[in-house]
Protein backbone atom coordinates (compact mmCIF):
# COMPACT_ATOMS: atom_id res chain seq x y z
CA UNK A 1 0.00 0.00 0.00
CA UNK A 2 1.04 3.22 -0.66
CA UNK A 3 1.32 6.41 1.74
CA UNK A 4 -1.23 8.52 -0.43
CA UNK A 5 -4.10 5.65 -0.25
CA UNK A 6 -3.27 5.39 4.03
CA UNK A 7 -5.89 8.03 5.05
CA UNK A 8 -4.76 8.46 8.52
CA UNK A 9 -1.66 9.86 6.93
CA UNK A 10 -1.49 13.33 6.23
CA UNK A 11 1.19 14.46 3.04
CA UNK A 12 2.88 16.47 5.26
CA UNK A 13 4.33 13.12 7.05
CA UNK A 14 5.73 12.40 3.79
CA UNK A 15 9.20 14.40 4.68
CA UNK A 16 9.31 12.16 7.53
CA UNK A 17 9.09 8.74 6.60
CA UNK A 18 11.99 6.87 3.86
CA UNK A 19 11.77 6.70 0.49
CA UNK A 20 11.21 2.66 0.76
CA UNK A 21 7.53 3.57 2.53
CA UNK A 22 6.60 5.86 -0.60
CA UNK A 23 6.80 3.10 -3.23
CA UNK A 24 5.12 0.70 -0.44
CA UNK A 25 8.67 -1.88 0.22
CA UNK A 26 7.96 -0.95 3.95
CA UNK A 27 5.12 -0.79 6.19
CA UNK A 28 3.25 2.05 7.63
CA UNK A 29 1.47 1.01 10.94
CA UNK A 30 -0.23 3.21 13.58
CA UNK A 31 0.14 2.02 16.91
CA UNK A 32 -2.14 4.14 19.09
CA UNK A 33 -3.62 5.91 20.07
CA UNK A 34 -5.97 3.09 21.64
CA UNK A 35 -3.05 1.11 21.97
CA UNK A 36 -2.57 -0.36 25.81
CA UNK A 37 1.34 -0.37 25.80
CA UNK A 38 1.77 3.19 24.40
CA UNK A 39 0.54 3.70 28.14
CA UNK A 40 -2.31 6.53 26.95
CA UNK A 41 -3.61 8.30 24.41
CA UNK A 42 0.23 8.12 22.46
CA UNK A 43 -0.36 7.75 19.08
CA UNK A 44 2.92 6.33 17.12
CA UNK A 45 2.97 6.06 12.95
CA UNK A 46 5.73 3.30 12.63
CA UNK A 47 7.62 2.39 9.81
CA UNK A 48 8.29 -1.02 9.81
CA UNK A 49 10.49 -3.46 7.81
CA UNK A 50 9.12 -6.52 8.64
CA UNK A 51 9.49 -6.64 12.42
CA UNK A 52 12.36 -4.07 12.58
CA UNK A 53 11.23 0.13 12.80
CA UNK A 54 12.82 1.82 10.97
CA UNK A 55 10.92 5.08 11.75
CA UNK A 56 9.18 6.00 14.99
CA UNK A 57 7.19 9.47 14.35
CA UNK A 58 5.39 10.11 17.95
CA UNK A 59 2.18 12.24 18.01
CA UNK A 60 0.70 13.80 20.95
CA UNK A 61 -1.75 16.34 21.80
CA UNK A 62 -4.75 13.84 21.93
CA UNK A 63 -4.71 14.50 25.68
CA UNK A 64 -4.67 18.24 25.10
CA UNK A 65 -7.00 19.92 27.77
CA UNK A 66 -5.82 23.60 27.15
CA UNK A 67 -4.26 23.99 31.45
CA UNK A 68 -1.77 26.27 30.71
CA UNK A 69 -4.34 29.19 28.73
CA UNK A 70 -7.26 28.23 31.46
CA UNK A 71 -4.87 28.92 34.76
CA UNK A 72 -4.44 32.70 32.94
CA UNK A 73 -8.22 33.05 33.83
CA UNK A 74 -7.79 32.21 37.53
CA UNK A 75 -6.63 33.65 40.82
CA UNK A 76 -3.35 31.97 41.82
CA UNK A 77 -4.69 30.05 44.44
CA UNK A 78 -7.79 28.73 42.35
CA UNK A 79 -5.55 27.96 39.55
CA UNK A 80 -3.95 25.33 41.40
CA UNK A 81 -6.60 22.77 41.05
CA UNK A 82 -5.68 21.86 37.47
CA UNK A 83 -1.82 21.52 38.33
CA UNK A 84 -3.47 17.92 39.68
CA UNK A 85 -4.86 17.07 36.69
CA UNK A 86 -1.16 17.65 34.58
CA UNK A 87 0.36 14.67 35.15
CA UNK A 88 -2.14 12.74 37.29
CA UNK A 89 0.40 9.50 38.47
CA UNK A 90 2.18 12.88 40.74
CA UNK A 91 -0.36 15.25 41.91
CA UNK A 92 1.25 16.15 45.39
CA UNK A 93 4.82 16.79 43.10
CA UNK A 94 2.57 18.72 40.53
CA UNK A 95 0.93 21.16 43.79
CA UNK A 96 4.74 21.36 45.05
CA UNK A 97 6.23 22.95 41.92
CA UNK A 98 3.26 24.90 41.64
CA UNK A 99 3.15 26.41 45.09
CA UNK A 100 7.22 26.64 45.25
CA UNK A 101 6.99 28.66 41.95
CA UNK A 102 3.80 31.28 43.67
CA UNK A 103 5.91 31.72 46.84
CA UNK A 104 8.98 32.22 44.40
CA UNK A 105 7.36 35.12 42.58
CA UNK A 106 5.54 37.13 45.61
CA UNK A 107 8.60 35.90 48.17
CA UNK A 108 6.51 34.47 50.55
CA UNK A 109 8.49 32.17 53.07
CA UNK A 110 7.07 28.36 54.31
CA UNK A 111 7.01 27.36 57.87
CA UNK A 112 9.49 24.07 58.60
CA UNK A 113 6.42 21.87 59.48
CA UNK A 114 4.59 22.66 56.60
CA UNK A 115 8.06 21.75 54.23
CA UNK A 116 8.69 18.40 55.75
CA UNK A 117 5.54 17.29 55.40
CA UNK A 118 5.55 18.33 51.68
CA UNK A 119 8.51 16.29 51.65
CA UNK A 120 7.43 13.17 52.81
CA UNK A 121 3.97 13.23 50.38
CA UNK A 122 6.07 14.63 47.40
CA UNK A 123 8.50 10.98 48.29
CA UNK A 124 5.37 8.91 48.64
CA UNK A 125 3.69 10.10 45.50
CA UNK A 126 6.98 9.35 44.05
CA UNK A 127 6.81 5.83 45.30
CA UNK A 128 3.16 5.57 44.06
CA UNK A 129 4.18 7.03 40.70
CA UNK A 130 7.13 4.45 40.35
CA UNK A 131 4.98 1.13 41.29
CA UNK A 132 2.16 2.44 38.75
CA UNK A 133 5.47 2.96 36.30
CA UNK A 134 6.60 -0.81 37.67
CA UNK A 135 2.85 -2.30 37.17
CA UNK A 136 2.60 -1.15 34.09
CA UNK A 137 6.05 -1.62 32.60
CA UNK A 138 6.16 -5.51 33.57
CA UNK A 139 2.56 -6.22 32.02
CA UNK A 140 3.86 -5.14 28.66
CA UNK A 141 6.57 -7.27 29.33
CA UNK A 142 3.98 -9.84 30.48
CA UNK A 143 4.41 -10.27 33.93
CA UNK A 144 1.06 -9.89 34.73
CA UNK A 145 1.26 -10.74 38.48
CA UNK A 146 3.20 -7.68 39.06
CA UNK A 147 -0.01 -5.30 38.36
CA UNK A 148 -1.97 -6.66 41.19
CA UNK A 149 1.09 -7.11 43.23
CA UNK A 150 2.52 -2.94 42.34
CA UNK A 151 -1.31 -1.43 42.99
CA UNK A 152 -1.59 -2.96 46.27
CA UNK A 153 0.57 -1.02 47.37
CA UNK A 154 -0.31 1.98 45.72
CA UNK A 155 -3.49 1.72 47.24
CA UNK A 156 -2.52 2.12 50.90
CA UNK A 157 0.22 5.85 49.37
CA UNK A 158 -3.61 6.90 48.00
CA UNK A 159 -5.23 5.89 51.59
CA UNK A 160 -3.01 8.11 53.32
CA UNK A 161 -3.39 10.74 50.61
CA UNK A 162 -7.21 10.54 51.23
CA UNK A 163 -6.29 10.80 55.12
CA UNK A 164 -5.17 14.19 54.81
CA UNK A 165 -6.47 15.67 52.00
CA UNK A 166 -9.82 13.74 51.57
CA UNK A 167 -8.98 12.99 47.99
CA UNK A 168 -6.87 9.71 46.95
CA UNK A 169 -5.85 11.34 43.38
CA UNK A 170 -6.81 15.02 43.11
CA UNK A 171 -5.52 16.34 46.00
CA UNK A 172 -4.70 20.25 45.73
CA UNK A 173 -3.24 19.81 49.19
CA UNK A 174 -0.36 21.69 49.63
CA UNK A 175 -1.15 25.48 48.83
CA UNK A 176 0.20 28.83 48.32
CA UNK A 177 2.31 29.34 52.19
CA UNK A 178 2.07 25.91 53.39
CA UNK A 179 -0.60 23.65 53.38
CA UNK A 180 -4.25 23.03 53.09
CA UNK A 181 -4.77 21.38 57.02
CA UNK A 182 -2.42 19.85 59.29
CA UNK A 183 -1.88 16.07 59.11
CA UNK A 184 -4.37 14.17 61.31
CA UNK A 185 -3.40 12.36 64.52
CA UNK A 186 -3.05 8.62 62.70
CA UNK A 187 -0.84 10.00 59.79
CA UNK A 188 2.67 9.17 61.47
CA UNK A 189 1.25 5.83 62.21
CA UNK A 190 0.16 4.88 58.62
CA UNK A 191 2.96 6.36 57.19
CA UNK A 192 5.57 4.27 59.55
CA UNK A 193 3.01 1.28 58.57
CA UNK A 194 3.74 1.49 55.35
CA UNK A 195 7.77 2.47 55.06
CA UNK A 196 8.71 -0.49 57.43
CA UNK A 197 6.55 -3.21 55.49
CA UNK A 198 7.66 -1.85 52.19
CA UNK A 199 11.49 -2.71 51.80
CA UNK A 200 9.69 -6.52 51.80
CA UNK A 201 8.02 -5.62 48.87
CA UNK A 202 10.81 -4.42 46.85
CA UNK A 203 12.43 -7.62 47.65
CA UNK A 204 9.21 -9.44 46.37
CA UNK A 205 9.52 -7.55 42.94
CA UNK A 206 13.29 -7.68 42.16
CA UNK A 207 12.50 -11.86 42.68
CA UNK A 208 9.81 -11.80 40.26
CA UNK A 209 11.46 -9.80 37.76
CA UNK A 210 15.84 -9.73 38.38
CA UNK A 211 16.32 -13.43 37.68
CA UNK A 212 13.40 -13.94 35.61
CA UNK A 213 15.08 -14.67 32.01
CA UNK A 214 11.68 -13.51 30.10
CA UNK A 215 12.11 -10.07 31.59
CA UNK A 216 15.96 -9.41 31.63
CA UNK A 217 15.84 -10.94 27.70
CA UNK A 218 13.52 -8.07 26.76
CA UNK A 219 15.04 -5.36 28.41
CA UNK A 220 19.10 -5.90 28.79
CA UNK A 221 20.61 -3.71 25.63
CA UNK A 222 17.47 -2.42 24.50
CA UNK A 223 16.83 1.33 23.95
CA UNK A 224 20.65 2.19 24.74
CA UNK A 225 21.73 6.14 24.90
CA UNK A 226 24.55 7.75 26.20
CA UNK A 227 24.89 10.52 28.64
CA UNK A 228 25.97 12.90 26.53
CA UNK A 229 23.19 12.16 23.82
CA UNK A 230 20.26 12.17 27.24
CA UNK A 231 21.37 15.65 27.97
CA UNK A 232 21.68 17.00 24.25
CA UNK A 233 17.92 16.24 24.27
CA UNK A 234 17.23 17.49 27.32
CA UNK A 235 16.45 14.02 29.42
CA UNK A 236 16.29 14.28 32.89
CA UNK A 237 14.76 12.25 35.96
CA UNK A 238 15.18 8.55 36.07
CA UNK A 239 15.83 8.11 32.22
CA UNK A 240 18.77 10.14 32.17
CA UNK A 241 20.45 8.43 35.83
CA UNK A 242 20.13 5.23 34.10
CA UNK A 243 22.56 6.55 31.45
CA UNK A 244 25.28 7.53 34.27
CA UNK A 245 24.32 11.01 34.68
CA UNK A 246 24.11 11.94 38.35
CA UNK A 247 21.64 14.62 37.70
CA UNK A 248 18.89 14.97 40.42
CA UNK A 249 17.42 18.40 41.34
CA UNK A 250 16.55 17.62 44.87
CA UNK A 251 20.53 17.67 45.20
CA UNK A 252 21.65 20.29 42.72
CA UNK A 253 19.00 22.79 43.71
CA UNK A 254 17.16 21.72 46.89
CA UNK A 255 13.64 23.23 47.84
CA UNK A 256 11.27 22.56 50.18
CA UNK A 257 14.47 21.52 52.81
CA UNK A 258 15.39 18.26 50.57
CA UNK A 259 19.14 19.61 51.81
CA UNK A 260 18.90 18.82 54.78
CA UNK A 261 18.05 14.84 54.06
CA UNK A 262 20.77 11.82 53.63
CA UNK A 263 20.17 10.19 50.24
CA UNK A 264 21.89 9.08 47.01
CA UNK A 265 21.88 9.41 43.54
CA UNK A 266 20.84 6.33 42.11
CA UNK A 267 23.03 5.86 38.36
CA UNK A 268 23.47 3.07 36.37
CA UNK A 269 25.91 2.75 33.15
CA UNK A 270 24.27 0.88 30.79
CA UNK A 271 21.87 3.30 29.62
CA UNK A 272 19.42 0.44 28.91
CA UNK A 273 15.98 -0.60 29.33
CA UNK A 274 17.53 -2.62 32.41
CA UNK A 275 19.36 0.08 34.13
CA UNK A 276 16.62 2.31 33.85
CA UNK A 277 14.33 -0.37 35.49
CA UNK A 278 17.09 -1.17 38.22
CA UNK A 279 17.49 2.98 38.81
CA UNK A 280 14.01 3.28 39.85
CA UNK A 281 13.86 0.14 42.03
CA UNK A 282 16.70 1.09 43.95
CA UNK A 283 15.18 5.35 44.48
CA UNK A 284 12.03 3.52 46.49
CA UNK A 285 14.70 2.58 48.96
CA UNK A 286 16.15 6.18 48.84
CA UNK A 287 12.51 7.69 48.97
CA UNK A 288 12.04 5.64 52.51
CA UNK A 289 15.30 6.89 53.58
CA UNK A 290 13.97 10.60 53.43
CA UNK A 291 10.53 9.89 54.54
CA UNK A 292 11.95 8.46 57.71
CA UNK A 293 14.36 10.81 58.31
CA UNK A 294 11.79 13.69 57.94
CA UNK A 295 9.31 11.50 59.90
CA UNK A 296 11.70 11.35 62.89
CA UNK A 297 12.17 14.99 62.91
CA UNK A 298 8.85 16.13 61.73
CA UNK A 299 8.98 20.05 62.94
CA UNK A 300 5.46 21.21 65.58
CA UNK A 301 4.48 24.39 65.00
CA UNK A 302 2.18 26.33 62.33
CA UNK A 303 1.13 24.33 59.10
CA UNK A 304 1.05 27.39 57.17
CA UNK A 305 2.17 31.03 56.81
CA UNK A 306 1.42 33.43 58.92
CA UNK A 307 1.58 36.24 56.32
CA UNK A 308 -2.80 37.19 55.95
CA UNK A 309 -1.73 38.99 52.84
CA UNK A 310 -1.45 35.32 50.86
CA UNK A 311 -2.87 32.75 53.09
CA UNK A 312 -6.51 33.13 55.03
CA UNK A 313 -7.00 33.04 58.47
CA UNK A 314 -8.09 30.33 60.34
CA UNK A 315 -12.19 29.78 60.46
CA UNK A 316 -11.53 30.36 64.16
CA UNK A 317 -10.21 33.92 63.71
CA UNK A 318 -13.27 35.11 61.70
CA UNK A 319 -15.92 35.32 64.34
CA UNK A 320 -13.88 38.25 67.08
CA UNK A 321 -11.48 39.31 64.17
CA UNK A 322 -12.79 42.06 61.96
CA UNK A 323 -9.70 42.26 60.23
CA UNK A 324 -9.67 38.90 59.73
CA UNK A 325 -13.03 38.88 58.11
CA UNK A 326 -11.52 41.74 55.55
CA UNK A 327 -8.29 39.18 54.48
CA UNK A 328 -10.34 36.09 54.28
CA UNK A 329 -12.71 38.25 51.85
CA UNK A 330 -10.17 40.08 50.02
CA UNK A 331 -8.26 36.26 49.32
CA UNK A 332 -11.65 34.58 48.00
CA UNK A 333 -13.30 37.26 45.99
CA UNK A 334 -10.19 38.64 44.85
CA UNK A 335 -7.05 36.95 45.47
CA UNK A 336 -3.34 38.16 46.15
CA UNK A 337 -1.14 40.33 43.40
CA UNK A 338 2.21 39.19 42.24
CA UNK A 339 4.71 41.86 40.77
CA UNK A 340 5.05 42.27 37.29
CA UNK A 341 8.25 39.69 36.47
CA UNK A 342 8.91 35.91 36.18
CA UNK A 343 10.57 32.81 37.78
CA UNK A 344 10.87 29.46 36.51
CA UNK A 345 10.56 27.17 39.82
CA UNK A 346 12.11 23.53 38.40
CA UNK A 347 11.63 20.35 40.74
CA UNK A 348 12.77 16.80 40.40
CA UNK A 349 9.15 14.80 39.75
CA UNK A 350 9.41 11.10 39.70
CA UNK A 351 9.83 11.62 35.55
CA UNK A 352 12.63 14.29 35.57
CA UNK A 353 12.72 18.61 35.56
CA UNK A 354 9.03 19.78 36.28
CA UNK A 355 9.76 23.17 35.78
CA UNK A 356 7.09 25.93 36.07
CA UNK A 357 7.32 29.04 34.10
CA UNK A 358 5.40 31.76 36.06
CA UNK A 359 4.82 35.36 35.41
CA UNK A 360 2.82 37.55 36.77
CA UNK A 361 1.76 41.35 35.64
CA UNK A 362 0.66 42.56 39.12
CA UNK A 363 -3.11 41.28 39.19
CA UNK A 364 -4.06 38.47 40.96
CA UNK A 365 -4.11 35.85 37.98
CA UNK A 366 -0.67 34.84 36.59
CA UNK A 367 -0.14 36.29 33.20
CA UNK A 368 1.43 33.11 31.94
CA UNK A 369 2.25 29.80 33.23
CA UNK A 370 4.24 27.50 31.79
CA UNK A 371 4.71 23.92 32.57
CA UNK A 372 7.67 22.24 31.30
CA UNK A 373 7.20 18.94 31.61
CA UNK A 374 9.49 16.07 32.23
CA UNK A 375 7.61 13.31 29.99
CA UNK A 376 7.12 15.94 26.66
CA UNK A 377 11.03 16.60 26.69
CA UNK A 378 11.45 13.16 27.62
CA UNK A 379 9.52 11.33 24.77
CA UNK A 380 11.59 13.35 21.88
CA UNK A 381 14.24 10.82 22.21
CA UNK A 382 11.88 7.98 21.45
CA UNK A 383 12.37 8.05 17.95
CA UNK A 384 16.45 8.20 18.07
CA UNK A 385 16.71 5.12 20.05
CA UNK A 386 13.79 2.93 18.62
CA UNK A 387 15.14 2.95 15.53
CA UNK A 388 16.30 -0.53 14.17
CA UNK A 389 14.80 -2.47 17.18
CA UNK A 390 11.80 -4.93 17.12
CA UNK A 391 8.23 -3.63 17.84
CA UNK A 392 8.18 -5.82 20.93
CA UNK A 393 11.19 -3.95 22.30
CA UNK A 394 9.73 -0.93 21.22
CA UNK A 395 6.99 -1.58 23.49
CA UNK A 396 9.65 -2.08 26.24
CA UNK A 397 11.74 1.45 25.30
CA UNK A 398 7.95 3.39 25.85
CA UNK A 399 7.45 1.94 29.43
CA UNK A 400 11.12 2.32 30.46
CA UNK A 401 11.17 6.46 29.38
CA UNK A 402 7.49 6.20 31.72
CA UNK A 403 5.85 8.99 30.21
CA UNK A 404 2.49 9.95 31.25
CA UNK A 405 0.01 11.69 28.64
CA UNK A 406 -1.47 13.98 30.82
CA UNK A 407 2.00 15.58 31.61
CA UNK A 408 3.01 15.19 27.89
CA UNK A 409 -0.02 17.37 26.58
CA UNK A 410 -1.45 19.62 29.20
CA UNK B 1 22.95 35.16 41.30
CA UNK B 2 25.58 33.23 41.46
CA UNK B 3 28.91 34.92 40.62
CA UNK B 4 29.76 32.72 38.12
CA UNK B 5 27.02 33.88 35.97
CA UNK B 6 28.24 37.59 35.44
CA UNK B 7 30.87 36.62 32.87
CA UNK B 8 28.47 34.84 30.85
CA UNK B 9 26.30 37.94 30.95
CA UNK B 10 29.27 39.95 30.35
CA UNK B 11 30.06 37.79 27.05
CA UNK B 12 26.34 38.36 25.85
CA UNK B 13 26.77 41.71 26.11
CA UNK B 14 29.37 42.73 24.66
CA UNK B 15 28.87 39.64 21.86
CA UNK B 16 25.23 40.52 20.86
CA UNK B 17 24.53 43.62 22.99
CA UNK B 18 22.43 41.66 25.64
CA UNK B 19 20.55 43.40 28.45
CA UNK B 20 20.72 41.44 31.50
CA UNK B 21 18.67 41.87 34.52
CA UNK B 22 18.14 39.46 37.91
CA UNK B 23 15.11 38.89 39.89
CA UNK B 24 14.71 36.95 42.98
CA UNK B 25 18.34 35.45 41.78
CA UNK B 26 17.50 34.38 38.86
CA UNK B 27 19.51 35.91 36.07
CA UNK B 28 17.82 36.31 32.60
CA UNK B 29 19.58 38.26 29.68
CA UNK B 30 17.16 39.98 26.53
CA UNK B 31 18.56 39.91 22.99
CA UNK B 32 17.63 40.20 19.17
CA UNK B 33 16.08 37.03 17.81
CA UNK B 34 18.87 37.30 14.73
CA UNK B 35 21.38 36.27 17.63
CA UNK B 36 19.61 33.91 19.30
CA UNK B 37 21.32 30.73 17.39
CA UNK B 38 25.17 32.19 17.79
CA UNK B 39 24.20 33.03 21.61
CA UNK B 40 22.65 29.66 22.18
CA UNK B 41 25.90 28.09 20.98
CA UNK B 42 28.15 30.36 22.66
CA UNK B 43 26.44 29.24 25.62
CA UNK B 44 27.12 25.82 24.91
CA UNK B 45 30.57 25.70 23.69
CA UNK B 46 32.25 28.42 25.47
CA UNK B 47 30.20 28.81 29.12
CA UNK B 48 29.33 24.69 29.49
CA UNK B 49 25.47 25.18 29.27
CA UNK B 50 24.86 22.31 27.81
CA UNK B 51 21.15 21.72 28.19
CA UNK B 52 17.81 23.72 26.74
CA UNK B 53 15.69 22.75 29.95
CA UNK B 54 12.69 24.70 28.38
CA UNK B 55 11.62 26.97 26.05
CA UNK B 56 7.80 28.99 25.55
CA UNK B 57 6.44 32.29 24.96
CA UNK B 58 4.52 35.00 26.36
CA UNK B 59 2.17 37.17 24.25
CA UNK B 60 2.04 40.82 25.64
CA UNK B 61 -1.47 41.93 23.30
CA UNK B 62 -2.47 44.56 23.13
CA UNK B 63 1.48 45.90 22.69
CA UNK B 64 2.99 45.55 19.29
CA UNK B 65 6.89 46.25 19.72
CA UNK B 66 6.89 43.80 20.99
CA UNK B 67 4.37 41.92 20.81
CA UNK B 68 5.83 38.25 22.09
CA UNK B 69 8.59 37.34 24.00
CA UNK B 70 10.36 33.80 23.22
CA UNK B 71 11.57 32.27 26.77
CA UNK B 72 14.35 29.96 26.40
CA UNK B 73 15.77 28.57 30.01
CA UNK B 74 19.30 26.85 29.75
CA UNK B 75 21.47 25.10 32.08
CA UNK B 76 24.86 23.77 33.01
CA UNK B 77 24.93 20.46 34.54
CA UNK B 78 28.81 20.36 35.37
CA UNK B 79 28.46 24.01 37.05
CA UNK B 80 25.01 23.60 38.40
CA UNK B 81 24.01 27.45 36.86
CA UNK B 82 20.73 29.08 34.94
CA UNK B 83 20.20 31.22 32.53
CA UNK B 84 17.09 32.61 30.62
CA UNK B 85 17.12 34.49 27.37
CA UNK B 86 14.45 36.28 26.59
CA UNK B 87 13.88 37.15 22.39
CA UNK B 88 11.57 39.90 21.80
CA UNK B 89 9.30 39.76 18.65
CA UNK B 90 7.26 42.33 16.89
CA UNK B 91 3.88 42.29 15.48
CA UNK B 92 1.30 39.53 14.34
CA UNK B 93 3.56 37.19 11.80
CA UNK B 94 6.87 37.00 14.13
CA UNK B 95 9.37 34.97 13.23
CA UNK B 96 12.15 32.78 14.75
CA UNK B 97 15.21 30.82 14.05
CA UNK B 98 15.74 27.54 15.11
CA UNK B 99 17.47 26.17 17.25
CA UNK B 100 17.80 22.36 16.25
CA UNK B 101 21.23 22.48 15.11
CA UNK B 102 22.43 23.15 18.62
CA UNK B 103 20.50 21.49 20.46
CA UNK B 104 18.18 18.86 18.97
CA UNK B 105 15.41 18.81 21.96
CA UNK B 106 14.52 22.39 20.71
CA UNK B 107 12.42 20.82 17.62
CA UNK B 108 8.67 19.80 19.75
CA UNK B 109 9.58 22.80 22.08
CA UNK B 110 9.42 24.97 18.12
CA UNK B 111 6.58 22.90 16.66
CA UNK B 112 4.34 24.18 20.19
CA UNK B 113 5.54 27.74 19.38
CA UNK B 114 4.06 27.75 16.26
CA UNK B 115 1.06 25.84 17.48
CA UNK B 116 0.38 28.19 20.23
CA UNK B 117 1.45 31.54 19.09
CA UNK B 118 1.96 31.39 15.60
CA UNK B 119 5.60 32.14 15.67
CA UNK B 120 7.09 30.71 12.27
CA UNK B 121 10.68 29.62 13.10
CA UNK B 122 12.76 29.19 9.83
CA UNK B 123 14.78 26.60 9.65
CA UNK B 124 12.58 23.85 11.35
CA UNK B 125 12.27 20.58 9.21
CA UNK B 126 9.06 19.76 10.39
CA UNK B 127 6.97 22.88 11.72
CA UNK B 128 3.79 21.24 12.31
CA UNK B 129 0.89 21.48 14.94
CA UNK B 130 1.99 19.22 18.03
CA UNK B 131 -1.25 19.56 20.32
CA UNK B 132 -3.63 21.27 18.51
CA UNK B 133 -5.56 19.07 15.58
CA UNK B 134 -3.91 19.15 12.34
CA UNK B 135 -6.73 21.56 10.78
CA UNK B 136 -7.02 23.91 13.99
CA UNK B 137 -7.36 27.42 12.77
CA UNK B 138 -6.12 29.76 15.22
CA UNK B 139 -3.36 30.36 17.99
CA UNK B 140 -4.75 29.27 21.89
CA UNK B 141 -2.23 31.09 24.16
CA UNK B 142 -2.32 34.37 22.02
CA UNK B 143 -4.01 36.81 24.30
CA UNK B 144 -6.13 37.80 21.56
CA UNK B 145 -7.57 34.46 21.51
CA UNK B 146 -10.41 34.07 23.52
CA UNK B 147 -10.89 31.31 26.33
CA UNK B 148 -14.37 30.85 25.62
CA UNK B 149 -17.39 29.64 27.98
CA UNK B 150 -20.55 27.93 27.13
CA UNK B 151 -23.40 30.50 27.76
CA UNK B 152 -25.26 30.36 31.08
CA UNK B 153 -29.12 29.72 29.75
CA UNK B 154 -31.54 31.12 32.34
CA UNK B 155 -35.44 30.98 31.83
CA UNK B 156 -35.96 34.22 30.58
CA UNK B 157 -32.90 33.85 27.43
CA UNK B 158 -33.15 30.25 27.41
CA UNK B 159 -34.85 29.72 23.84
CA UNK B 160 -32.77 32.83 23.05
CA UNK B 161 -29.03 31.25 23.50
CA UNK B 162 -31.06 27.43 22.69
CA UNK B 163 -31.17 28.82 18.56
CA UNK B 164 -27.65 29.59 18.84
CA UNK B 165 -25.93 26.98 20.37
CA UNK B 166 -23.85 24.73 17.63
CA UNK B 167 -25.16 21.46 16.52
CA UNK B 168 -23.97 18.11 15.10
CA UNK B 169 -24.60 18.69 10.94
CA UNK B 170 -27.37 16.60 9.76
Amino acid sequence: MSLSQLEITHDELKHLVSERALTGETLLLNMGPQHPSTHGVLRLLLELDGEIVVNCIPDIGFLHTGIEKNMEAKSYEKAEVMTDRLDYLNTMGNNLAYCLAVEKLVDLDVPARAQAIRVIFAELQRIASHLVWLATHALDLAAMSMFFYCFNQRERILDIMEMCAGQRMMTTYFRPGGLWRDVPAEFETAVRAFIDSFPKEIELYEGLLDKNPIFLDRTKGIGIFTGEEGIAWGVTGSTLRGSGVAYDLRKEEPYSGYEQYDFDVCTEQEGDVYARYRVRMREFHESLKIIRQALDKLPSGPFRSNNRKFVPPPRAELGESMEAVIHHFKLWTEGFPAPKNSIYMPIESPRGELGVYLEGDGGPKPYRCHWRTPSFVNLQILPKISQGCYVADLVAIIGSIDIVLGDTDR
Amino acid sequence: MKAELQPVLDALQSAFGARSSEFREQAKAVLAAEHIVAAARLLRDAHGFNMLAALSAVDYWPERQPRLHVVYQFKNLDKNLRLELRVPLDGDEPELPSLIEVFPNANWHERELWDMFGIRVTNHPDLRRILMPADWVGHPLRKDYPLGYEEVQFSFNFEEIDQRKPRPQD
